[in-house]
Parts: structure tokens; C-alpha cells; sequence
């Protein structure tokens, strides 16, 4: 569904991506895993249309949509959960949803809307609430919410657990793992590397802007050589990845 | 206490005329960052229009649209040709190049047609007047407090129940996040300005009914007062602009009552330093936004 081929991607004079390589099938769940500034968000960026890669080409279902703007991404298919959620504070929970739908006609829209009621309760009982009172938690589930408004054939997350509550963290990865159960292709960038793991069914590491390892999640829990990358990340040397994490 | 009833009417009409001005600059700031001061162009390209149009004799309910139809279309000229151009780059590219539009358009009137100030005939109700108990009140300030209230409700309706509205919104508080979610980034910007022309073509229209005339730079005046109407009320802020437009057309008309006659003439000159101890104390204007992204 997605190819991603040599993508190079440059700050400046700064390599932060160096050929990086990546595929996502229909209805997978791929986790892109590393530590701080491996280039992670740098590779969902250049895939979303927010940094123009220097080299390498993204196909989606066969077409070339390297270099394509955000907009132009977002009709061809693909949506993007930002990093840190980055949801219109200022706009109502049913706003933020609706903008997330501003792709799909009018009817399909309500449709949408209803089924996001239904699927996030929390977010329906706060629906004419500005955003910004909401909590980390529902806050990630609006932004996830509203990125699903424009019916993706694929979701790419940033960091979706980033700066939540354990517990909070723990509804996130619920709620990848019931993506996943409904047969949604997802390419998720976590640095929570054994949470990310139990989710996937394959997963890219990425380290100083280069894939190191690639493989199914129970694969690279068991690959100890790996730890070294995950220096001052959520898993630590000894810790050990969980065991059978692939679903 | 009829004298400050009578003060407040006044101040409401001259105030809803700088609302209208200041939304329009709020709306293009709110997508683009652009403080723009070519605003008041718009009213000199609407002046003109009725200049040429009342003098072949058409009727002020006919010329009224038309002075409207003007500032949208110029509105969404300027940005083709100059703004759109410079889109990203940064604030004080933008400020020069509104700068540079603005010298442009009254440099054309000012070579092509005529230096001088020309006049018009102003509609005959404008200086109309009618009694309500002690107080003596001007159609035209009613006319403009009426037209102002539908307007802002019209614009309220707009922001608030239309996907153009919702995307203005969304775009306004952050424009790269909005992209993503796949608002068209021309839409929305060119959107922008034909909203910001119509409020400025309305706003023109009582400006120049009750001016009466018009020369290149006729822009001027309504274009600061827009501005500093803006920078009251908190730049990026639509209810912002509409607070600061009416604070700025009250303490005008307030200050030119109160103060005495001998430093009357200096009302304005008073306006500016309150506006600047405002700043002093209260930066952000009047109404705070959260934040506001350029493209």
C-alpha cells in the first residue's frame, strides 16, 4: 500500500534521514521505533508532505506522491496525527471532528461524525466543549478522532503517547490495538519502543536517520543487539523487549 | 446624562464603521499574519467608483453595491498580484509589500485621474435627524449601526456554521495544522480577502456617504483607524477588532465632548497616547489570542 524508497531528507546541511526504506501493507499496523532524534518524525513528515525529501520517492497504491502537500496527501488517502496532538483549542470537540472531515462531502461527513460519537464516549459528552479544556487523554483521542473524519485508507500517528499519563498511555495503545482489530492500516512513529511492539504486526528501527532493523514485533523483542539503540529511550540494556509482542 | 446618551450613539456610529474596517484587517492577519496596509485602499477604489458612477447620474441604492462589488474584487486583486506572491515569507516582507501596494494603487489615481480632491453628491437622508425623548439622533449613525449589527451577525453565521467559516477558524489558529487536515491553503487565504473587502466595502460606503468626496489619499484615515482598531482589540482576535473599533470610535467622540475647547483639535493626538499607555499595560490588546500562524 505504502512504499518508501531511499528517502533522504536534509535541516540545512544536516542529514536527519539517509536512504530510509519502508513498506506498509493493507490493514497492517507498522510501528517506526527509535530513540530522540533517530529521525522518526522526520520520516513521517517527508512521507505527510511537510519537508520536501532531498531524494527518494513514497508511493501510495502505485502512485507517486513524493513532494505532495499535506492537502493533496490527505484526499489521495493518508492522514496524519500530528505530534503533541495539536488539536484548535479554540474550536469545539464537534468543530475540531467536522474540520477533520472538510475532504469528504457533506453527508458522509454526518455519517462520520455519528460514528465517532459512538466510538469515542468521552469526546461525545464533551461535544460542544472548546478543546483546549480537554484532558492529554481525550485530547489524543480527539486528534485521532479527527484525522479518522476524513475516512484514511492509511493513519500515520506521531508519537501518540507523547507527554501522557501511564494510564492514558495504556488507552492509547487500547485504542491502536482496536484500529488494528477493524482492519486499519497504520504506520505508527512511538518511542515507546515495547508498547509500540505488542501492537505491531512488523516495525522499522530507525537510528541516526538510518533503518537498522526491520522485522515482525516478536523478531525484534528477542534481537538483545538492539538495545544499544534504544539508549535513554523507554527500554533499557537488561530490561529485555516483551516477549512475543507481535499480535 | 443626555449629553453622554447623545455622546454614546454618536460613538457607536462612528465606531461600527472602524468594527467593520478592523474585522477586515483581523481576518487577512488571522491567515496570513499580515497587518495589512492597503486596507484602506479599498475604500479609495470604492470612492472612485462612486465618483464616476454618481456623476453619470446612478442613484446611491445602485452605486452602494457596486462600491461593495469594488473593494471584494480589489481585495482578491491584490492578493493575486502581490500577496500571494510573498506568502511565507517573513512579517516584515509582508508589511513592506502592503506598504508598496498601498503607494501603487493611490500612485495610479494620483497620475491617471487627478491629484485634487473630487466631490460627490452625498445621499440626502445622511444628515437627517430625528428626536427619541431629549435626544437628538442621526438616521445615519442608526443606518450604520444596523447595517453593522447584520453584518457581524451575517459574519458570526459564516465563521460559525459554514465548512469556509470552520476552515477560517481553523486556519486562523494554525494554519499548518489545518493543512494537514486538508484545508486548501488558496481557499482559505483568498476566502480571506473577499471577506475582508466586504466588510471594508460596506464600511466604505458610510465613510464615503458622509465624506463626500474622494482623492488618492482617501485610503489613509480609515486604514489606521482599521488598524488601530485591530491592535486594540488584540491583533488575530475577530471579536477582538470589533471591541477595539467600537472603544476606539467611543473615546474619540467622548474625548472630543469632554475635553476642553481650547485643546478640542487635539482629540486625536489624545486618542494615540491612550492607545499607547494601553500597550504599555496590556501588550496583546484588549482580548488575548493563543496564538496565531503565519504562512
Amino acid at each position: 500500500m505504502l512504499e518508501v524508497e531511499g528517502l533522504t531528507a536534509r535541516y540545512g546541511s544536516i542529514a536527519a534521514l539517509r536512504g530510509a526504506a519502508l513498506s506498509v501493507g493493507s490493514g497492517e499496523v507498522v510501528g517506526l521505533i527509535g530513540p530522540n532524534g533517530a529521525g522518526k518524525t522526520t520520516l513521517l513528515s517527508s512521507i505527510a508532505g511537510l519537508l520536501s525529501p532531498a531524494e527518494g520517492r513514497v508511493t501510495f497504491e502505485g502512485q507517486d506522491i513524493t513532494g505532495r502537500s499535506p492537502e493533496q496527501l490527505l484526499r489521495s488517502g493518508v492522514a496524519l496525527v500530528p505530534e503533541h496532538r495539536r488539536i484548535f483549542a479554540d474550536l469545539t470537540v464537534e468543530e475540531n471532528l467536522r474540520i477533520g472531515g472538510v475532504t469528504v462531502p457533506a453527508a458522509k461527513r454526518v455519517e462520520l461524525l455519528d460514528e465517532m460519537a459512538e466510538r469515542f464516549v468521552v469526546l461525545k459528552e464533551k461535544w460542544d466543549v472548546p478543546a483546549g479544556y480537554l484532558s492529554g487523554g481525550e485530547a489524543q483521542q480527539l486528534a485521532i478522532g479527527r484525522a479518522l473524519m476524513s475516512a484514511p485508507r492509511l493513519l500515520m500517528m506521531d508519537e501518540p503517547s507523547l507527554g501522557l499519563a501511564p494510564v492514558l498511555v495504556d488507552l492509547v495503545f487500547e485504542l491502536i490495538g482496536t484500529l488494528r482489530d477493524q482492519g486499519r492500516t497504520l504506520l505508527v512513529v512511538e518511542q515507546n519502543a515495547a508498547r509500540m511492539l505488542e501492537v505491531s504486526d512488523r516495525a522499522y528501527v530507525l537510528r541516526s536517520g538510518e533503518v537498522v532493523a526491520s522485522g515482525t514485533g516478536q523478531e525484534l523483542s528477542q534481537r538483545d543487539d538492539l538495545f544499544d539503540t534504544f539508549v535513554g529511550s523507554v527500554v533499557a540494556p537488561g530490561e529485555g523487549l516483551p516477549a512475543g509482542g507481535a499480535a | 446624562m443626555t449629553e453622554l446618551a447623545q455622546n454614546l450613539i454618536d460613538g457607536l456610529g462612528r465606531g461600527s464603521i472602524y468594527a467593520l474596517l478592523a474585522l477586515g484587517v483581523a481576518v487577512v492577519f488571522g491567515v496570513m499574519h499580515l497587518l495589512n496596509f492597503a486596507h484602506g485602499e479599498l475604500i479609495t477604489v470604492g470612492g472612485y467608483v462612486a465618483l464616476w458612477t454618481l456623476g453619470a447620474g446612478w442613484s446611491w441604492y445602485i452605486v452602494t453595491p457596486l462600491i461593495v462589488l469594488s473593494a471584494v474584487l480589489t481585495s482578491l486583486a491584490i492578493e493575486r498580484v502581490a500577496f500571494s506572491r510573498v506568502r511565507g515569507s517573513s512579517d516584515f516582507t509582508l508589511l513592506l509589500t502592503s506598504f508598496g501596494v498601498h503607494f501603487v494603487i493611490s500612485a495610479i489615481f494620483l497620475l491617471y485621474v487627478s491629484a485634487s480632491v473630487k466631490p460627490f453628491d452625498r445621499p440626502s437622508w445622511v444628515t437627517n435627524t430625528y428626536s427619541v425623548g431629549p435626544l437628538n439622533i442621526e438616521v445615519y449613525d442608526t443606518v450604520v449601526i444596523a447595517v453593522t449589527v447584520l453584518t457581524l451577525i451575517g459574519t458570526t453565521l459564516l465563521l460559525q456554521r459554514t465548512m469556509f467559516g470552520l476552515s477560517l477558524r481553523a486556519a486562523a489558529a494554525d494554519f499548518d495544522t489545518a493543512r494537514l487536515m486538508g484545508v486548501r491553503s488558496d481557499t482559505v487565504i483568498r476566502g480571506a480577502f473577499a471577506l475582508s473587502g466586504l466588510l471594508a466595502g460596506i464600511a466604505g460606503v458610510f465613510w464615503l456617504m458622509r465624506a463626500g468626496s474622494i482623492s488618492p489619499s482617501a485610503g489613509i484615515t480609515p486604514m489606521l483607524k482599521g488598524v488601530l482598531a485591530a491592535l486594540i482589540g488584540g491583533l488575530g482576535s475577530l471579536r477582538g477588532a470589533v471591541i477595539g473599533g467600537l472603544v476606539l470610535g467611543l473615546a474619540e467622540v467622548l474625548l472630543r465632548s469632554r475635553l476642553p475647547d481650547s485643546i478640542a483639535s487635539l482629540t486625536e493626538g489624545v486618542v494615540f497616547l491612550l492607545i499607547a499607555l494601553l500597550f504599555i499595560f496590556r501588550p496583546q490588546g484588549l482580548v488575548t489570542v493563543k496564538h496565531a500562524v503565519r504562512v
